[in-house]
């Protein structure tokens, strides 16, 4: 099989029985070797990060310790070196991402940068009174905060698509909501409580045909699902680097180039000029014009080595053992009485990131408990506030799986709920 | 289960947790207050009532953990009936004793002494903290007459 040979070159040793072998994959994760509190560690947070390989953390110490120096600026072998390496990754994201040009891609520290560009170069160049800006309930404050603030600054005003009690988004009066004065639609396409994977391609084509431009918060749908910018037709997306096992501080804003093209710069400085005088300047050419001073060079260059790990496992075969663990979890959870799942209960329709409630332990109680097992999972409203109210609770219990989850962390956590049970005495 | 757990989650502060004091709203309230942690989202109501310097009712609604709510039922226990200048000394005492600081051994803590355990979980102790820093946001309002945001201890 493909996945099988893949696995194997990945590991270069022994092949495994299973084609999509997570254990195998495991042992590619230094962390895995700890314990937490005397435990092995069960990680279940990749929702809010995901674990290191060997290989992303070897090219972080391969480029300060044979590389460093800073990018496109330098006559001598090492910025040479280091240019390279950064601009490899953008060529690999643009690839990943379903070829798109290289131009088309700008580094930022993170998703919610990427988004805060869009909302304030474009937003406040395109949006005036009257205008209409459309987000969705389920929204992560990082694709919240920019619009509620681009709609208080330009008097535009900011419209949600509602949820259904099942967690989707409720599209039946989509037509409405999606007016002929709507400039910008911006929705997640997975959401990262209720894991609902979000029908972007209908909205997108709805809204197009209104006159408006897409920003698609890809920060939870880029690292699970195969992402093609050419079939979703979107004109931004945004997303992070360390929720798909490459390092914090580097993120992602792919815009069609006529769009980048028109927009401003909305940080100053160098490295994002063509020339500059003491009473002018003009701007640099795409995709530089966006990437004011020293970036992250050594996350950029290792983030090129997780897409590299994340291509040669497949992102198909990635989102089939997400799509099986998903559905194993929700049957495991289904099964306990005292716990409420929120989101779709069909695997098919949402990603791995499952937000749960006990009926009698508060999620803070829940997840320091689940602690003292090693099992480690989110506690509170995941940075999606509002959401978390409509729910009608003040903060939920997330456990959120990757390529290195397994069956066994499910029981363990499934296990580990009844034990709390137990030991907080409402059994 | 381990005993590092145990000493969070202590007998006592279970029961607070289950049978929480001071929830009953209070017909003439002095002071008014509120209180948040915007990550967990935990939040908190608090009312006192006076007489003279010292506490005479006080009512506390917390929607949040077992550490959180369990404080605030044991400072409603606390400071009823005390003097403002006593509630401060306590509310001072149990910040320090949260952040492992030093404490004078004369003070009767009472059940409060049960939350000697939270230190050792440095990302529960602003649950602990929220009503004491409500309380003595609320106190410091009503000397001083202006009121800012909700008190918060994050």
């Amino acid at each position: 099989m493909k996945s099988h040979r893949q696995i194997l070159d990945l590991n270069g040793s022994v092949p495994s029985v299973s084609p999509f072998d997570p254990e195998r994959i495991k042992l590619d994760f230094p962390i895995f070797s700890r314990t937490v509190h005397g435990k092995p560690l069960i990680y279940l947070d990749s929702a809010a990060t995901t674990q290191k390989p060997q290989a992303v953390l070897d090219a972080i110490e391969k480029y300060y310790s044979y590389q460093n120096a800073n990018v496109h600026r330098g006559l001598h072998t090492l910025a040479e070196e280091a240019t390279a390496a950064y601009e490899a990754t953008r060529v690999k994201v643009a690839e990943f991402i379903g070829g798109v040009r290289p131009e088309e891609v700008i580094f930022t520290r993170n998703a919610t940068e990427a988004i805060n560009i869009v909302a304030q170069s474009w937003g406040e160049a395109n949006l005036r009174h009257g205008d209409r800006i459309v987000i969705t309930q389920m929204e992560h404050h990082a694709n919240l905060v920019p619009w509620l603030m681009l709609s208080r600054k330009t008097g535009a005003e900011l419209k949600y698509i509602r949820i259904t009690g099942e967690g989707l988004l409720d599209l039946s009066d989509i037509d409405e909501i999606i007016n002929s004065r709507t400039k910008i639609v911006a929705m997640t396409q997975m959401s990262n409580v209720l894991g609902t994977i979000n029908p972007v391609e209908e909205i997108i084509e709805i809204a197009h045909k209104k006159g408006a431009v897409v920003l698609v918060d890809g920060a939870q749908s880029v690292p699970h699902l195969p992402v093609n910018i050419g079939a979703l037709n979107a004109d931004f997306l945004a997303f992070s680097a360390h929720k798909m096992l490459g390092p914090t501080g580097v993120g992602i804003l792919f815009g069609r180039q006529e769009l980048l093209e028109r927009m401003e710069p909305v940080t100053y400085g160098g490295e994002m000029i063509s020339d500059v005088r003491f009473e002018s300047v003009r701007w640099n050419t795409l995709p530089w014009k966006f990437e004011a001073g020293t970036p992250h060079i050594a996350g950029a260059a290792a983030f090129g080595a997780a897409l590299e790990y994340l291509s040669k496992l497949g992102m198909e075969n990635i989102r089939r053992h997400e799509l099986e663990l998903t559905a194993y979890a929700l049957d495991k959870l289904a099964a306990l009485d005292f716990i409420k799942v929120f989101g779709p209960n069909d695997a098919d329709k949402r990603g791995g990131a499952i937000a749960f409630a006990d009926n009698d332990i508060h999620p803070h109680d829940l997840a320091t408990f689940l602690d003292t097992l090693g099992i480690a999972v989110r506690a509170g409203h995941h940075c999606a506030q509002p959401l978390t109210k409509l729910l009608g609770v003040n903060s939920t219990t997330r456990a959120s799986i990757y390529i290195y989850n397994t069956a066994d962390d499910i029981d363990h956590l499934a296990a580990g709920l009844k034990e709390a049970r137990k030991y907080f005495r409402y059994v | 289960m381990s005993d590092e757990l145990d000493s969070l989650y202590r007998d006592i502060l279970m029961e607070h947790y289950k049978f929480p004091r001071g929830r009953k709203k209070l017909e003439h309230a002095d002071i008014h207050n509120e209180g948040q942690n915007p990550s967990c989202g935990d939040e908190l109501e608090m009312e006192l009532q006076l007489d003279g310097d010292k506490i005479k009712d006080i009512y506390v609604s917390c929607v949040g953990c077992a550490v959180s709510v369990a404080s605030g039922s044991m400072l409603a226990d606390t400071i009823k009936g005390k003097t403002l200048d006593e509630v401060k000394k306590i509310a001072e005492t149990i910040r320090k004793m949260l952040k492992g600081e030093d404490i004078p051994d004369h003070i009767d803590l009472g059940d409060l002494e049960s939350l000697r355990g939270v230190k050792k979980f440095p990302v529960r102790i602003k649950c602990a903290l929220l009503s004491w820093t409500t309380l003595i946001d609320a106190l410091a309002t009503k000397e001083q007459g202006v009121k800012t945001n909700i008190s918060t201890t994050e």
